[in-house]
Protein backbone atom coordinates (compact mmCIF):
# COMPACT_ATOMS: atom_id res chain seq x y z
CA UNK A 1 0.00 0.00 0.00
CA UNK A 2 1.41 3.45 -0.76
CA UNK A 3 1.53 5.84 1.75
CA UNK A 4 2.37 9.20 0.37
CA UNK A 5 1.65 10.76 -3.20
CA UNK A 6 3.43 13.67 -5.04
CA UNK A 7 0.45 15.44 -6.69
CA UNK A 8 2.24 18.81 -7.10
CA UNK A 9 5.81 19.75 -8.80
CA UNK A 10 7.57 23.02 -9.80
CA UNK A 11 10.99 24.23 -10.43
CA UNK A 12 12.72 27.64 -10.69
CA UNK A 13 15.52 27.63 -13.57
CA UNK A 14 18.84 26.63 -12.32
CA UNK A 15 21.48 28.99 -13.56
CA UNK A 16 22.91 32.88 -12.78
CA UNK A 17 20.60 35.30 -11.49
CA UNK A 18 21.70 38.64 -10.78
CA UNK A 19 19.32 40.22 -8.12
CA UNK A 20 16.98 37.26 -7.46
CA UNK A 21 17.45 36.02 -4.07
CA UNK A 22 17.16 32.11 -3.13
CA UNK A 23 14.51 33.06 -0.83
CA UNK A 24 12.63 34.30 -4.12
CA UNK A 25 13.70 31.65 -6.58
CA UNK A 26 12.15 29.26 -3.80
CA UNK A 27 8.94 31.30 -3.86
CA UNK A 28 8.68 30.78 -6.93
CA UNK A 29 9.18 27.18 -7.45
CA UNK A 30 6.89 26.64 -4.90
CA UNK A 31 3.90 28.43 -6.44
CA UNK A 32 4.24 26.22 -9.92
CA UNK A 33 4.24 23.46 -7.26
CA UNK A 34 0.90 24.70 -6.48
CA UNK A 35 -0.63 25.85 -9.38
CA UNK A 36 0.34 21.95 -10.76
CA UNK A 37 -1.26 20.35 -7.61
CA UNK A 38 -4.11 22.74 -8.06
CA UNK A 39 -4.30 23.66 -4.78
CA UNK A 40 -3.03 27.54 -3.22
CA UNK A 41 -0.67 27.87 -0.26
CA UNK A 42 -3.65 28.24 2.48
CA UNK A 43 -4.12 24.25 1.64
CA UNK A 44 -0.51 23.40 2.99
CA UNK A 45 -0.49 21.80 6.34
CA UNK A 46 3.43 21.94 6.82
CA UNK A 47 6.61 22.44 4.94
CA UNK A 48 10.21 21.58 4.82
CA UNK A 49 12.97 24.02 3.02
CA UNK A 50 16.33 22.97 2.42
CA UNK A 51 19.31 25.42 2.05
CA UNK A 52 23.39 25.63 2.14
CA UNK A 53 23.70 29.46 1.59
CA UNK A 54 19.92 30.80 3.50
CA UNK A 55 19.76 30.02 7.54
CA UNK A 56 15.91 30.49 6.91
CA UNK A 57 14.70 29.59 3.49
CA UNK A 58 11.39 29.19 5.72
CA UNK A 59 11.02 32.91 4.89
CA UNK A 60 9.20 32.17 1.90
CA UNK A 61 6.38 32.47 3.50
CA UNK A 62 7.03 36.36 2.74
CA UNK A 63 5.99 35.72 -0.60
CA UNK A 64 3.64 33.02 -0.21
CA UNK A 65 1.49 34.09 2.73
CA UNK A 66 1.81 34.28 6.42
CA UNK A 67 -0.26 31.32 7.20
CA UNK A 68 1.28 30.14 10.29
CA UNK A 69 1.70 26.60 9.20
CA UNK A 70 4.70 24.47 11.18
CA UNK A 71 8.06 25.17 8.44
CA UNK A 72 11.39 23.59 9.32
CA UNK A 73 14.49 24.42 7.74
CA UNK A 74 16.95 21.29 7.01
CA UNK A 75 20.39 21.52 6.06
CA UNK A 76 22.34 17.80 5.41
CA UNK A 77 24.93 18.81 3.03
CA UNK A 78 24.65 17.27 -0.40
CA UNK A 79 21.77 15.42 0.12
CA UNK A 80 19.77 18.87 1.99
CA UNK A 81 16.80 18.15 -0.71
CA UNK A 82 16.53 14.14 -0.26
CA UNK A 83 16.20 15.32 3.49
CA UNK A 84 13.43 17.60 3.39
CA UNK A 85 11.73 15.01 1.14
CA UNK A 86 12.08 12.30 3.45
CA UNK A 87 10.83 14.81 6.26
CA UNK A 88 7.90 15.56 4.54
CA UNK A 89 6.87 11.75 3.58
CA UNK A 90 7.43 10.92 7.13
CA UNK A 91 5.39 13.26 8.31
CA UNK A 92 2.07 12.14 6.14
CA UNK A 93 2.92 8.72 7.74
CA UNK A 94 2.76 9.90 11.48
CA UNK A 95 -0.87 10.58 10.54
CA UNK A 96 -0.95 14.82 12.09
CA UNK A 97 -1.17 16.06 8.18
CA UNK A 98 -2.39 15.23 4.77
CA UNK A 99 -0.99 17.91 2.64
CA UNK A 100 2.53 19.40 3.00
CA UNK A 101 5.74 20.90 0.84
CA UNK A 102 9.24 19.78 0.20
CA UNK A 103 11.25 23.08 -1.18
CA UNK A 104 14.97 23.51 -2.01
CA UNK A 105 16.87 26.45 -3.05
CA UNK A 106 20.60 27.88 -2.84
CA UNK A 107 22.73 30.93 -4.43
CA UNK A 108 25.88 29.81 -4.59
CA UNK A 109 28.83 32.31 -6.02
CA UNK A 110 31.06 30.61 -8.70
CA UNK A 111 34.19 28.23 -8.14
CA UNK A 112 34.84 25.20 -5.88
CA UNK A 113 32.93 25.68 -2.50
CA UNK A 114 35.08 26.84 0.50
CA UNK A 115 34.01 25.99 3.97
CA UNK A 116 35.87 25.80 7.67
CA UNK A 117 37.35 21.96 7.47
CA UNK A 118 36.47 22.47 11.41
CA UNK A 119 32.79 22.95 10.73
CA UNK A 120 32.83 19.18 9.14
CA UNK A 121 34.89 17.35 11.69
CA UNK A 122 38.55 17.48 10.20
CA UNK A 123 41.68 19.64 11.20
CA UNK A 124 42.19 23.30 10.04
CA UNK A 125 45.62 21.94 8.75
CA UNK A 126 43.68 19.85 5.82
CA UNK A 127 42.12 23.03 4.61
CA UNK A 128 45.38 24.64 5.82
CA UNK A 129 47.52 22.67 3.09
CA UNK A 130 45.57 22.31 0.47
CA UNK A 131 43.52 19.33 0.95
CA UNK A 132 39.94 20.53 1.58
CA UNK A 133 38.27 20.46 -1.87
CA UNK A 134 35.09 18.63 -3.36
CA UNK A 135 36.71 18.17 -7.01
CA UNK A 136 40.22 16.26 -6.32
CA UNK A 137 38.13 13.73 -4.10
CA UNK A 138 36.06 12.72 -7.34
CA UNK A 139 38.77 12.39 -9.22
CA UNK A 140 40.93 9.89 -6.55
CA UNK A 141 37.56 8.06 -6.41
CA UNK A 142 37.45 7.74 -10.10
CA UNK A 143 41.28 7.25 -10.47
CA UNK A 144 40.96 3.77 -8.41
CA UNK A 145 37.55 3.09 -9.87
CA UNK A 146 38.76 3.52 -13.21
CA UNK A 147 42.16 1.04 -12.39
CA UNK A 148 39.87 -1.81 -10.76
CA UNK A 149 37.82 -2.03 -13.54
CA UNK A 150 39.29 -0.83 -16.57
CA UNK A 151 36.94 2.19 -17.12
CA UNK A 152 39.08 4.64 -20.12
CA UNK A 153 38.62 8.50 -19.88
CA UNK A 154 36.38 8.24 -23.56
CA UNK A 155 33.67 7.03 -21.37
CA UNK A 156 33.99 9.61 -18.99
CA UNK A 157 34.01 11.77 -21.95
CA UNK A 158 30.55 10.16 -23.03
CA UNK A 159 28.74 10.48 -19.74
CA UNK A 160 29.56 14.43 -19.56
CA UNK A 161 28.14 14.65 -23.16
CA UNK A 162 25.02 12.98 -23.07
CA UNK A 163 24.40 14.82 -19.96
CA UNK A 164 25.26 18.41 -22.11
CA UNK A 165 23.02 16.84 -25.15
CA UNK A 166 20.18 16.18 -22.56
CA UNK A 167 20.46 19.79 -20.83
CA UNK A 168 20.32 21.05 -24.54
CA UNK A 169 16.48 19.73 -24.58
CA UNK A 170 15.34 20.84 -21.33
CA UNK A 171 14.55 24.86 -21.16
CA UNK A 172 15.25 24.66 -17.18
CA UNK A 173 19.06 23.97 -17.36
CA UNK A 174 22.14 26.16 -16.85
CA UNK A 175 24.51 25.13 -19.70
CA UNK A 176 22.57 24.42 -22.69
CA UNK A 177 25.27 23.82 -25.22
CA UNK A 178 26.41 20.39 -26.82
CA UNK A 179 29.80 19.51 -26.43
CA UNK A 180 31.60 16.76 -28.26
CA UNK A 181 33.26 14.30 -26.69
CA UNK A 182 36.76 15.15 -28.13
CA UNK A 183 36.18 18.98 -26.57
CA UNK A 184 35.36 17.42 -22.90
CA UNK A 185 38.41 15.75 -23.35
CA UNK A 186 40.49 18.36 -24.45
CA UNK A 187 39.07 20.91 -22.12
CA UNK A 188 41.59 21.75 -19.58
CA UNK A 189 42.63 19.50 -16.71
CA UNK A 190 41.15 20.37 -13.20
CA UNK A 191 41.94 17.31 -11.54
CA UNK A 192 43.54 14.57 -13.06
CA UNK A 193 41.71 12.50 -14.59
CA UNK A 194 38.63 14.80 -14.48
CA UNK A 195 38.53 17.92 -17.22
CA UNK A 196 37.17 21.13 -17.11
CA UNK A 197 33.81 19.92 -18.82
CA UNK A 198 33.45 16.74 -16.86
CA UNK A 199 32.54 19.01 -13.94
CA UNK A 200 29.16 20.35 -12.81
CA UNK A 201 29.21 23.87 -11.02
CA UNK A 202 27.56 25.03 -7.86
CA UNK A 203 24.69 27.81 -9.09
CA UNK A 204 21.50 29.10 -8.21
CA UNK A 205 18.13 27.63 -8.55
CA UNK A 206 14.91 26.01 -6.73
CA UNK A 207 12.48 23.25 -6.90
CA UNK A 208 9.42 22.45 -4.94
CA UNK A 209 6.97 19.38 -4.27
CA UNK A 210 3.71 18.89 -2.46
CA UNK A 211 2.89 15.67 -1.04
CA UNK A 212 -0.25 14.67 -0.08
CA UNK A 213 -1.74 11.25 1.98
CA UNK A 214 -2.03 8.64 -0.89
CA UNK A 215 -5.30 8.09 -0.14
CA UNK A 216 -6.43 11.61 -1.23
CA UNK A 217 -4.32 12.29 -4.38
CA UNK A 218 -6.92 11.44 -6.37
CA UNK A 219 -9.12 14.14 -5.49
CA UNK A 220 -6.03 16.59 -6.80
CA UNK A 221 -4.94 14.66 -10.06
CA UNK A 222 -5.91 11.32 -12.25
CA UNK A 223 -2.34 10.51 -12.59
CA UNK A 224 -0.62 10.48 -8.92
CA UNK A 225 2.88 9.88 -8.76
CA UNK A 226 3.68 7.70 -5.73
CA UNK A 227 6.33 8.01 -3.11
CA UNK A 228 7.54 4.90 -2.70
CA UNK A 229 11.06 5.16 -1.12
CA UNK A 230 13.03 8.58 0.65
CA UNK A 231 15.79 7.04 2.22
CA UNK A 232 19.39 8.70 3.66
CA UNK A 233 22.25 6.82 4.81
CA UNK A 234 25.77 8.46 6.08
CA UNK A 235 29.31 7.03 5.91
CA UNK A 236 30.13 3.59 7.69
CA UNK A 237 33.60 3.21 8.85
CA UNK A 238 35.83 2.02 6.05
CA UNK A 239 33.72 3.67 3.41
CA UNK A 240 35.93 5.79 0.84
CA UNK A 241 34.96 9.51 1.90
CA UNK A 242 34.93 13.20 0.63
CA UNK A 243 36.31 14.92 3.19
CA UNK A 244 38.15 12.64 5.31
CA UNK A 245 42.24 12.99 5.37
CA UNK A 246 42.61 8.97 5.70
CA UNK A 247 40.77 5.84 5.72
CA UNK A 248 41.29 2.67 7.83
CA UNK A 249 42.61 -0.51 6.25
CA UNK A 250 38.65 -2.26 6.63
CA UNK A 251 36.46 -1.66 3.71
CA UNK A 252 32.48 -0.94 3.87
CA UNK A 253 30.23 0.09 0.97
CA UNK A 254 29.51 3.83 0.34
CA UNK A 255 26.16 5.69 1.84
CA UNK A 256 24.81 5.43 -1.46
CA UNK A 257 24.72 1.57 -1.44
CA UNK A 258 23.47 1.34 2.28
CA UNK A 259 21.09 4.02 1.12
CA UNK A 260 20.27 1.88 -2.52
CA UNK A 261 19.55 -1.47 -0.42
CA UNK A 262 17.37 0.59 2.01
CA UNK A 263 15.07 2.34 -0.76
CA UNK A 264 14.47 -0.85 -2.92
CA UNK A 265 13.77 -2.96 0.04
CA UNK A 266 11.45 -0.26 1.39
CA UNK A 267 10.36 -0.03 -2.09
CA UNK A 268 9.98 -3.65 -2.80
CA UNK A 269 11.67 -2.93 -6.17
CA UNK A 270 15.08 -3.70 -7.78
CA UNK A 271 16.63 -2.37 -10.47
CA UNK A 272 15.48 -4.30 -13.11
CA UNK A 273 12.41 -2.41 -12.43
CA UNK A 274 13.48 0.94 -13.00
CA UNK A 275 12.48 2.93 -16.31
CA UNK A 276 14.06 6.43 -15.67
CA UNK A 277 17.47 7.37 -13.54
CA UNK A 278 19.01 10.54 -11.82
CA UNK A 279 21.84 10.25 -10.65
CA UNK A 280 24.65 12.66 -8.93
CA UNK A 281 27.13 13.43 -11.55
CA UNK A 282 28.86 16.17 -9.31
CA UNK A 283 31.63 14.72 -12.03
CA UNK A 284 31.03 12.82 -14.90
CA UNK A 285 33.27 9.66 -13.01
CA UNK A 286 30.65 10.31 -10.31
CA UNK A 287 28.09 9.05 -12.81
CA UNK A 288 29.94 6.24 -13.57
CA UNK A 289 30.33 4.67 -10.41
CA UNK A 290 27.21 5.51 -8.79
CA UNK A 291 25.24 3.57 -11.89
CA UNK A 292 27.26 0.47 -10.11
CA UNK A 293 26.83 1.97 -6.35
CA UNK A 294 22.72 1.99 -7.19
CA UNK A 295 22.68 -1.63 -8.37
CA UNK A 296 21.93 -1.06 -12.30
CA UNK A 297 25.63 -2.93 -13.54
CA UNK A 298 28.18 -4.75 -12.35
CA UNK A 299 31.52 -2.47 -11.83
CA UNK A 300 33.36 -2.16 -14.86
CA UNK A 301 29.90 -3.02 -17.11
CA UNK A 302 30.00 1.05 -17.42
CA UNK A 303 32.83 0.66 -20.19
CA UNK A 304 30.36 -1.36 -22.68
CA UNK A 305 27.36 -0.04 -21.76
CA UNK A 306 28.20 3.61 -22.07
CA UNK A 307 30.05 2.16 -25.75
CA UNK A 308 26.02 0.95 -26.60
CA UNK A 309 24.35 4.36 -25.65
CA UNK A 310 22.90 2.58 -23.37
CA UNK A 311 22.27 5.38 -20.51
CA UNK A 312 20.82 8.03 -23.30
CA UNK A 313 17.36 9.21 -23.29
CA UNK A 314 16.46 6.34 -25.82
CA UNK A 315 18.40 3.72 -24.11
CA UNK A 316 17.68 0.63 -22.19
CA UNK A 317 18.76 2.57 -18.68
CA UNK A 318 18.47 6.48 -19.66
CA UNK A 319 20.27 8.26 -16.53
CA UNK A 320 20.01 12.39 -16.18
CA UNK A 321 17.51 12.95 -18.49
CA UNK A 322 17.70 16.74 -17.65
CA UNK A 323 21.19 17.15 -18.00
CA UNK A 324 21.69 15.98 -14.43
CA UNK A 325 24.02 18.44 -12.69
CA UNK A 326 26.17 18.59 -15.41
CA UNK A 327 23.71 20.82 -17.31
CA UNK A 328 21.83 22.06 -14.74
CA UNK A 329 25.11 22.53 -12.10
CA UNK A 330 24.35 22.26 -8.32
CA UNK A 331 22.16 24.72 -6.28
CA UNK A 332 22.54 22.05 -2.95
CA UNK A 333 18.98 23.03 -1.38
CA UNK A 334 17.66 22.02 -4.16
CA UNK A 335 19.18 19.47 -6.33
CA UNK A 336 17.55 16.58 -5.09
CA UNK A 337 14.31 17.69 -5.83
CA UNK A 338 15.22 18.74 -9.44
CA UNK A 339 15.56 14.99 -10.12
CA UNK A 340 12.22 14.38 -8.57
CA UNK A 341 10.64 16.88 -10.89
CA UNK A 342 12.39 15.11 -13.94
CA UNK A 343 10.86 12.09 -13.02
CA UNK A 344 7.95 13.39 -12.09
CA UNK A 345 7.55 15.05 -15.82
CA UNK A 346 8.76 11.68 -17.14
CA UNK A 347 6.52 9.37 -15.61
CA UNK A 348 3.45 11.47 -16.54
CA UNK A 349 4.73 11.27 -20.11
CA UNK A 350 5.04 15.34 -19.73
CA UNK A 351 9.37 15.53 -20.76
CA UNK A 352 8.85 17.22 -23.95
CA UNK A 353 12.12 17.04 -25.95
CA UNK A 354 13.69 14.75 -23.51
CA UNK A 355 10.66 12.39 -22.83
CA UNK A 356 11.73 8.59 -22.37
CA UNK A 357 9.70 6.17 -24.75
CA UNK A 358 7.51 3.86 -23.62
CA UNK A 359 5.96 3.84 -20.49
CA UNK A 360 8.17 4.41 -17.85
CA UNK A 361 6.49 3.42 -14.41
CA UNK A 362 9.20 3.80 -12.12
CA UNK A 363 11.50 6.44 -11.68
CA UNK A 364 15.00 6.43 -9.21
CA UNK A 365 17.06 9.75 -8.05
CA UNK A 366 20.20 9.56 -5.95
CA UNK A 367 22.18 12.35 -4.10
CA UNK A 368 26.03 12.15 -2.34
CA UNK A 369 28.39 14.54 -1.21
CA UNK A 370 29.52 16.41 1.51
CA UNK A 371 30.33 15.36 4.40
CA UNK A 372 29.87 11.42 3.36
CA UNK A 373 25.32 11.47 2.84
CA UNK A 374 23.60 9.80 0.35
CA UNK A 375 20.28 10.11 -0.43
CA UNK A 376 17.86 7.79 -2.77
CA UNK A 377 14.12 7.91 -3.61
CA UNK A 378 11.98 5.91 -5.48
CA UNK A 379 8.90 6.90 -7.39
CA UNK A 380 6.15 5.41 -9.45
CA UNK A 381 3.18 5.83 -11.35
CA UNK B 1 68.06 30.02 5.71
CA UNK B 2 64.88 30.70 6.60
CA UNK B 3 62.57 30.49 9.95
CA UNK B 4 60.31 27.25 9.56
CA UNK B 5 56.96 26.58 11.64
CA UNK B 6 54.98 23.24 11.21
CA UNK B 7 51.26 24.05 9.27
CA UNK B 8 50.07 22.03 12.78
CA UNK B 9 51.50 20.80 16.14
CA UNK B 10 51.52 17.32 16.79
CA UNK B 11 50.72 16.47 13.28
CA UNK B 12 54.05 15.10 12.15
CA UNK B 13 57.70 14.60 14.10
CA UNK B 14 60.19 17.28 13.01
CA UNK B 15 63.00 17.78 12.82
CA UNK B 16 63.96 14.25 12.10
CA UNK B 17 65.69 12.69 9.20
CA UNK B 18 63.18 9.70 9.22
CA UNK B 19 60.15 11.60 9.80
CA UNK B 20 56.31 10.18 10.73
CA UNK B 21 53.11 11.53 11.23
CA UNK B 22 51.37 11.09 14.34
CA UNK B 23 47.65 9.09 15.02
CA UNK B 24 45.96 7.39 17.67
CA UNK B 25 45.67 3.92 18.87
CA UNK B 26 42.19 3.11 20.76
CA UNK B 27 42.76 1.84 24.51
CA UNK B 28 40.43 -0.62 24.45
CA UNK B 29 40.64 -1.63 20.80
CA UNK B 30 43.17 -1.26 19.29
CA UNK B 31 42.34 0.67 15.97
CA UNK B 32 44.47 3.54 14.73
CA UNK B 33 43.14 6.72 13.70
CA UNK B 34 44.91 9.55 10.94
CA UNK B 35 45.67 11.91 12.65
CA UNK B 36 45.28 12.20 16.15
CA UNK B 37 41.74 12.40 17.97
CA UNK B 38 40.73 11.39 21.68
CA UNK B 39 38.12 9.15 20.80
CA UNK B 40 37.72 5.64 18.58
CA UNK B 41 35.71 5.51 15.42
CA UNK B 42 35.13 1.99 15.91
CA UNK B 43 34.26 1.47 19.27
CA UNK B 44 32.97 4.75 20.87
CA UNK B 45 35.77 4.08 23.43
CA UNK B 46 37.16 7.69 25.00
CA UNK B 47 40.52 7.34 25.15
CA UNK B 48 43.52 6.80 22.94
CA UNK B 49 47.22 6.59 22.93
CA UNK B 50 49.82 8.72 20.28
CA UNK B 51 51.23 6.76 17.85
CA UNK B 52 53.82 7.04 14.94
CA UNK B 53 52.34 5.44 11.51
CA UNK B 54 54.72 3.49 9.19
CA UNK B 55 56.72 6.35 7.01
CA UNK B 56 56.75 4.14 3.46
CA UNK B 57 53.96 2.26 1.52
CA UNK B 58 52.32 2.85 -1.71
CA UNK B 59 50.16 4.97 -3.35
CA UNK B 60 46.54 3.83 -3.73
CA UNK B 61 45.28 6.09 -5.67
CA UNK B 62 46.25 10.30 -6.69
CA UNK B 63 45.48 13.13 -8.90
CA UNK B 64 46.87 16.83 -9.46
CA UNK B 65 45.34 19.84 -7.79
CA UNK B 66 45.12 22.22 -10.60
CA UNK B 67 43.56 25.24 -9.63
CA UNK B 68 44.54 27.48 -6.62
CA UNK B 69 42.33 26.36 -3.49
CA UNK B 70 40.45 28.92 -1.74
CA UNK B 71 42.11 31.74 0.92
CA UNK B 72 40.63 30.67 3.87
CA UNK B 73 40.62 27.78 4.25
CA UNK B 74 43.96 27.39 2.21
CA UNK B 75 47.12 29.55 3.50
CA UNK B 76 49.02 29.46 0.31
CA UNK B 77 48.89 33.37 -0.42
CA UNK B 78 50.60 33.75 -4.25
CA UNK B 79 48.91 35.41 -7.24
CA UNK B 80 46.91 33.26 -8.75
CA UNK B 81 49.62 33.39 -11.78
CA UNK B 82 52.02 31.88 -9.49
CA UNK B 83 50.62 29.06 -7.88
CA UNK B 84 52.16 25.79 -8.53
CA UNK B 85 49.87 22.90 -8.81
CA UNK B 86 50.58 19.63 -6.62
CA UNK B 87 50.04 15.98 -6.40
CA UNK B 88 47.40 14.67 -4.08
CA UNK B 89 47.43 10.92 -2.86
CA UNK B 90 46.20 8.06 -0.50
CA UNK B 91 49.31 6.14 0.38
CA UNK B 92 48.13 2.50 1.51
CA UNK B 93 49.54 1.99 5.10
CA UNK B 94 50.07 -1.18 7.01
CA UNK B 95 47.71 1.35 9.67
CA UNK B 96 45.27 2.40 6.72
CA UNK B 97 45.18 4.83 3.61
CA UNK B 98 46.25 8.64 4.13
CA UNK B 99 46.29 11.61 2.22
CA UNK B 100 48.84 13.58 1.35
CA UNK B 101 50.48 15.81 -0.84
CA UNK B 102 52.82 14.13 -3.49
CA UNK B 103 56.44 15.40 -3.20
CA UNK B 104 58.12 16.31 -6.47
CA UNK B 105 57.76 17.66 -9.90
CA UNK B 106 53.97 17.52 -10.79
CA UNK B 107 54.68 15.97 -13.68
CA UNK B 108 56.27 12.80 -12.77
CA UNK B 109 54.73 9.61 -13.54
CA UNK B 110 52.11 8.39 -10.88
CA UNK B 111 51.32 4.99 -10.72
CA UNK B 112 48.94 3.29 -8.55
CA UNK B 113 50.57 0.53 -6.45
CA UNK B 114 54.39 2.65 -6.77
CA UNK B 115 56.20 2.77 -3.09
CA UNK B 116 56.37 5.89 -1.84
CA UNK B 117 57.82 7.35 1.47
CA UNK B 118 57.11 10.19 3.66
CA UNK B 119 59.02 13.61 3.52
CA UNK B 120 58.80 16.93 4.78
CA UNK B 121 57.81 19.87 2.47
CA UNK B 122 57.46 23.94 2.82
CA UNK B 123 54.03 24.69 1.12
CA UNK B 124 53.22 28.39 1.97
CA UNK B 125 55.14 31.38 3.49
CA UNK B 126 53.43 33.46 6.27
CA UNK B 127 53.76 37.52 6.53
CA UNK B 128 56.71 37.39 8.41
CA UNK B 129 58.43 35.35 5.55
CA UNK B 130 58.49 31.72 8.02
CA UNK B 131 58.08 28.94 5.92
CA UNK B 132 55.43 26.21 6.57
CA UNK B 133 55.88 22.65 6.33
CA UNK B 134 53.86 19.93 5.92
CA UNK B 135 54.05 16.24 5.69
CA UNK B 136 53.63 14.79 2.02
CA UNK B 137 54.88 11.32 0.25
CA UNK B 138 57.19 10.83 -2.66
CA UNK B 139 58.07 8.03 -4.99
CA UNK B 140 60.61 6.29 -3.79
CA UNK B 141 63.48 5.97 -6.46
CA UNK B 142 64.62 3.05 -8.27
ZN1 LIG C 1 38.31 1.47 19.81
Amino acid sequence: MDDVAIIGVGLHPFGRFPGTSAIEMGAKAARLALTDAGITWKDVQFAFAGSYEVDNPDAVVNFLGLTGLPFTDVYNGCATAASALSQAANTIKLGEYDIGMAIGMDKHLPGAFAADPVQYGVPSWYGETGLFLTPKFFAMKIQRYMYDFDITPPTLARVAAKNYRNGARNPNAFRRQELSEEAILQSPMVNDPLTQYMFCSPNEGAAAVVLCRAEIAHQFTAAPIYLKASVVRTRRLGAFEVHSPWVPPERADSPTVDASRAAYEIAGLGPEDVDVVQLQDTDAGAEVIHMAENGFCKDGEQEALLSARGTEIGGSLPINTDGGLISNGEPIGASGLRQIHELVLQLRRAAGDRQVPGTPRVGYSQLYGAPGTAGVAIVST
Amino acid sequence: MKPQRCVAEGLFEWPSDEPTVSGSRCDSCSFVTFPTQDACPRCGADATTPTQLARTGTLWTWTRQRFQPKNPPYIGTEPANEFQPYGVGFIELPEGRIEARIAGDIDQELRIGMPMELTVVPFATDADGTEVLTYAFRPIEG
